[in-house]
């Protein structure tokens, strides 16, 4: 656009007369939004697409899922199919990932351990969030002597050492996959809701929400209008981020030999496994298993990261 | 052009580089100020005044924002163009500022003292502590706070909002400025409250000689305490005059709106009308007068050309195309 | 204050009598009793065993002497090193672990620190992104793995530390870095993003106004708010890295705590397990105390009115 002259150069006499006559007045140019209204969830949508790092993380866990779906059905092999002779197998054609110490395939493992952290992670943040919803909201919404007595029981169960639990309840009811996610949400709801009832106590108290409710409007809408918006943001941020945690607590425990025991193949037990094989120069079978690891939580991280950025009402512009 | 301004910018432009596009916040702003003088600037949010003010303190984050063009001339020198490190040396010293809420002007973590005592001790290095408490306290007696010397000790959360207020003007004025640029000072504060901010204010000024730009969008305040009115619309000052002027003789539409919009004891049965619509998108400013598609009298010329710059009488001065002859018709029409 | 110490006083003490009772009931809902298996073998020990816990006895005499026990901060024997208690075992390998651990978390607090708020003050410049970078990536990389990526590279290929094992300061410094960059990140993220929030602070505005230095600005007004959070998360902290040494001591094959414990849960030593579990639960607990009391101190709010903000 030009730039406006200085008023003292605009010689009004220049101007020709019949500008002077009253324009008509056209209603609705006060009123034009110059902008198209988005959606809370379109605009949200919108911040995240524009976000690199967050649609690189969105795109590698797509990929990551398919694979973890598809790869061991397409795979000739089979994941615990041993081939003593062809033990430490460098990448190859045949063998694209290279095969263990017991010639296992590890391109056919390293899709079955996806699907296993996957699942850990994705039920371990489902559960959380489940109870903590329940949880948090219960104690948010009721508030007084409820919400107290609830938040003492949680700064209690926050005060144990997350890890140390779930290793002691490993130990006793012996790892499984159902033991190794039960484990981990015993005490991993906590934060979860912690959030939910922050959210929902800071929302009771808006103004625009008190404000909807003496305007009469319905609470179905309330809730639609002002609450989801406000409070999913945070709770899917908190989701996102789980699931890398679990992710790495489930290799953490493989680690510790807690892990998911044969036949299936963790991440963490196929880095378990190739700890010695490093030494001896066989870096491809712990590179597979801890790239994926690695990888699939900063895709988790950085699309949480993005999340939380494009689901902040407060940021929106 | 006097020599007696303690301040005077002019053509001032302020943009912010935002994701959505360029900001321009700021649109060629003309100001001055005498000594002893309170210059009002009057306007709707978002209509660029905090950001003049900030710009004279040059508290502009830059990146996204920026002064493009223009002069601020403090008792002479161009505060565009001193460094960062001469114009530390000026903020708090010649120029000071406070801001909107005072409860978020105090540091929850620093005693009031500490705060109170920092810029003195800033600025005059070789200060002792004892000194600066007592001159601490001295400013803690002139913004009337009881119990200073207990005062001095506590944390800001054990201040009501009015008390906190007080000792965010007492820390603006501990180094004896010559200039205070007040942001909204009383929005956030009880009705009561924001009375007695304002009688201080004056009082110091009586004492002091200071001289004081207050930021508002509240009529009522500047009705109290200004000397002269600056009236801004989007990033434009568009009336400028005498608090007489203002509200006796507006002139501008947009001034005439303002005064409308404010409830008044004085002239009863009057009906308060609202000023209809929004302000435009700062984005892409229209190229006449900004005012025009929320002003009743718009003609063709207001939204082609910005108004020529009108001076009714010595202090009086209008940026409005209803000043020219050839307007006449159009103000009797809509008289009618 | 007192009344906010002797709250937190109170749930300490809750929380770690929880620890205890937990660790009893597990004890004895173990199908067939843990210390009657094949591990416990050696006469010695199955006398031992049952001495200490008293397994001729009704539970609740059980339970009411094995927390007299641990009050005693007598952990029992063990069931795979039969000559040895666990305080033994802990007397041991403890020193070793506290050391790395300690050295760990002044590591990365201090870098967590100066990362972060090199970022906000470079908010979306190079730096920044640097910074966020490199934070992403250590909470992306779990521990162990960054632990055999650095034995790889740097003491493998370049041999540039030695491998493993713990006698001086060289063999430090591979382990620390794998156990203290996650925690770093942490660090790094959350001063970020608590500093940029405080930098758009009015009293930021009010300093700035004042004419204060910058370095002022950030150390004195901006530092200490922005760091409220860091303590708040510095017990999640210790204890990522408390466990976090239970790997990394099996990997660097460091003689602590952690090595022993591992071991025991191979050997499925159940004394050695509840012994150490209950002993770091006591230690992180009491941490998380001392560091809630630090936190009271450096909020006016809690230190004058033991008022606790929810």
């Amino acid at each position: 656009m030009k730039e406006l002259k200085n008023t003292e150069t605009i010689i009004p006499s220049n101007i020709p007369d019949e500008w002077f006559t009253k324009k008509r007045q056209d209603k609705t140019e006060s009123e034009i939004v110059q902008r198209p209204s988005l959606s809370y969830w379109q605009d949200a949508w919108r911040r995240l697409l524009k976000n690199k790092l967050a649609m690189l993380g969105l795109v590698f866990l797509m990929l990551l899922g398919v694979m973890a779906i598809l790869g061991p059905v397409f795979s000739p092999y089979e994941v615990n199919q041993a081939d003593l002779p062809n033990q430490y197998q460098p990448p190859s054609k045949e063998h694209w990932f290279g095969t263990d110490s017991l010639g296992r395939d590890v391109f056919t493992r390293t899709w079955f351990g996806a699907r296993i952290s996957l699942f850990v992670g994705l039920m371990a943040a489902l559960i959380d969030v489940v109870i903590g919803i329940v949880y948090g909201g219960i104690s948010g919404f009721k508030g007084g002597k409820t919400d107290s007595v609830m938040m003492r029981i949680i700064e209690i169960l926050y005060g144990l050492p997350y890890l140390l639990v779930v290793i002691l309840l490993l130990v006793v009811l012996g790892p499984s996959l159902t033991t190794i996610i039960v484990a981990l949400t015993v005490t991993g709801w906590v934060g979860m809701a912690r959030i939910v009832r922050g959210q929902v106590l800071q929302i009771k108290n808006f103004e625009f929400v008190l404000a909807s409710e003496s305007y009469g409007t319905k609470a179905s809408r309330i809730i639609r209008k002002h609450l989801l918006p406000n409070t999913m943001g945070p709770i899917i941020v908190q989701m996102t981020l789980t699931v890398p945690s679990a992710i790495f607590a489930e290799a953490f425990l493989s680690f510790l030999g807690l892990g998911i025991q044969a036949p299936y193949a963790s991440w963490g037990v196929m880095a378990n496994d190739s700890l010695g094989a490093i030494l001896s120069g066989h870096w491809w079978t712990l590179f597979f298993p801890a790239f994926f690891i690695s990888f699939t939580m900063f895709a988790f991280n950085v699309l949480g990261d993005g999340l939380q950025d494009a689901l902040d009402p407060k940021l929106r512009k | 052009m006097g020599k007696d301004n303690i301040l005077q910018v002019k053509d001032l432009h302020v943009t912010f580089s935002t994701y959505g596009g360029t900001v321009k916040a700021v649109r060629g702003v003309h100001l001055h100020l005498k000594k002893r003088e309170t210059l009002a600037i009057v306007g709707e949010s978002g209509c660029g005044k905090s950001v003049t003010s900030n710009a004279i303190m040059r508290l502009i984050p830059n990146p996204p924002g920026k002064i493009t063009k223009g002069q601020i001339l403090f008792k002479g020198t161009d505060l565009t163009k001193v460094s960062e490190k001469k114009m530390r040396s000026i903020r708090g010293v010649d120029i000071s500022m406070i801001f909107q809420d005072p409860m978020t002007a105090l540091n929850p973590t620093l005693t009031i003292g500490t705060q109170l005592t920092e810029g003195l001790r800033q600025h005059h290095k070789n200060i002792s502590r004892q000194n600066a408490k007592e001159k601490a306290l001295e400013m803690m007696e002139i913004v009337e706070i009881p119990n200073a010397m207990e005062r001095f000790k506590q944390y800001p959360h054990q201040f009501s909002g009015g008390m906190r207020q007080r000792i965010v003007i007492a820390m603006a004025l501990i180094c004896e400025p010559e200039l205070l640029i007040a942001d909204e000072p009383t929005t956030a504060l009880d009705v009561t409250i924001q009375a007695q901010i304002l009688e201080l204010f004056e009082r110091i000024q009586e004492k002091t000689g200071i001289s004081i730009i207050l930021i508002t969008h509240d009529l009522g305040v500047v009705a109290k305490i200004a000397d002269r009115i600056a009236v801004m619309y989007a990033g434009k000052i568009v009336e400028t005059g005498t608090k007489r002027d203002i509200f006796y003789h507006p002139q501008h539409p947009y001034t005439k709106g303002l005064l409308h919009s404010v409830p008044r004891l004085d002239l009863e049965g009057e009906t308060l009308e609202p000023i209809e619509g929004t302000p435009p998108d700062l984005f892409s400013p229209p190229k006449g007068c900004p005012f025009t598609a929320r002003c009743p009298y718009a003609m063709e010329v207001c939204n082609k050309v910005f108004p020529v710059h009108t001076k009714l009488t010595k202090s009086h001065e209008v940026n409005c195309w209803l000043q020219d002859e050839r307007a006449k018709q159009t103000l009797a029409e809509v008289a009618k | 204050m007192l009344r906010y110490i002797l709250k937190r006083l109170l749930i300490m003490v809750i929380t770690l009598w929880i620890i205890v009772t937990l660790t009893f009931v597990l004890m004895v809902t173990i199908p067939g009793s843990p210390f009657n298996s094949e591990q416990s073998s050696n006469e010695t020990v199955q006398a031992n065993l049952e001495r200490h816990y008293n397994l001729d006895k009704p539970y609740h005499i059980q339970y009411l002497l094995y927390i007299k026990s641990i009050l005693t901060f007598d952990f029992g024997p063990s069931i795979s090193q039969p000559n040895q208690g666990v305080n033994d075992l802990l007397g041991r390998g403890f020193p070793i672990s506290f050391e790395l651990g300690i050295v760990t978390i002044i590591v990365a607090v201090i870098s967590g620190i100066i990362l972060g708020i090199l970022a906000a003050l470079r908010h979306n410049r190079i730096m920044d992104y640097l910074a966020m970078g490199v934070a992403v990536l250590g909470i992306s990389i779990p521990n162990f793995i960054l632990a055999t990526l650095l034995i790889q590279k740097l003491a493998v290929d370049r041999e540039w530390f030695p491998v493993a094992t713990w006698q001086g300061p060289e063999y430090m410094v591979l382990p620390i870095i794998a156990l203290a960059t996650g925690p770093m990140a942490i660090i790094a993220r959350l001063t970020r993003s608590t500093m940029l929030d405080v930098l758009t602070q009015d009293y930021i505005k009010m300093a700035r106004a004042k004419g204060l230095s910058p370095w002022k600005i950030i150390f004195k007004h901006a530092l200490r708010n922005a760091l409220m959070p860091v303590i708040t998360i510095m017990g999640t902290l210790l204890a990522g890295i408390l466990t976090g040494t239970f790997v990394i001591e099996k990997i660097f094959a460091i003689p602590g705590m952690g090595k022993y414990f591992v071991e025991s849960i191979n050997h499925r030593d159940y004394p050695v397990i509840m012994g150490t579990t209950v002993f770091y639960s006591a230690f992180l607990i009491i941490m998380l105390f001392l560091v809630d009391i630090a936190y009271g101190i450096l909020d006016p709010r809690i230190k004058l009115h033991g008022k606790d903000g929810d």
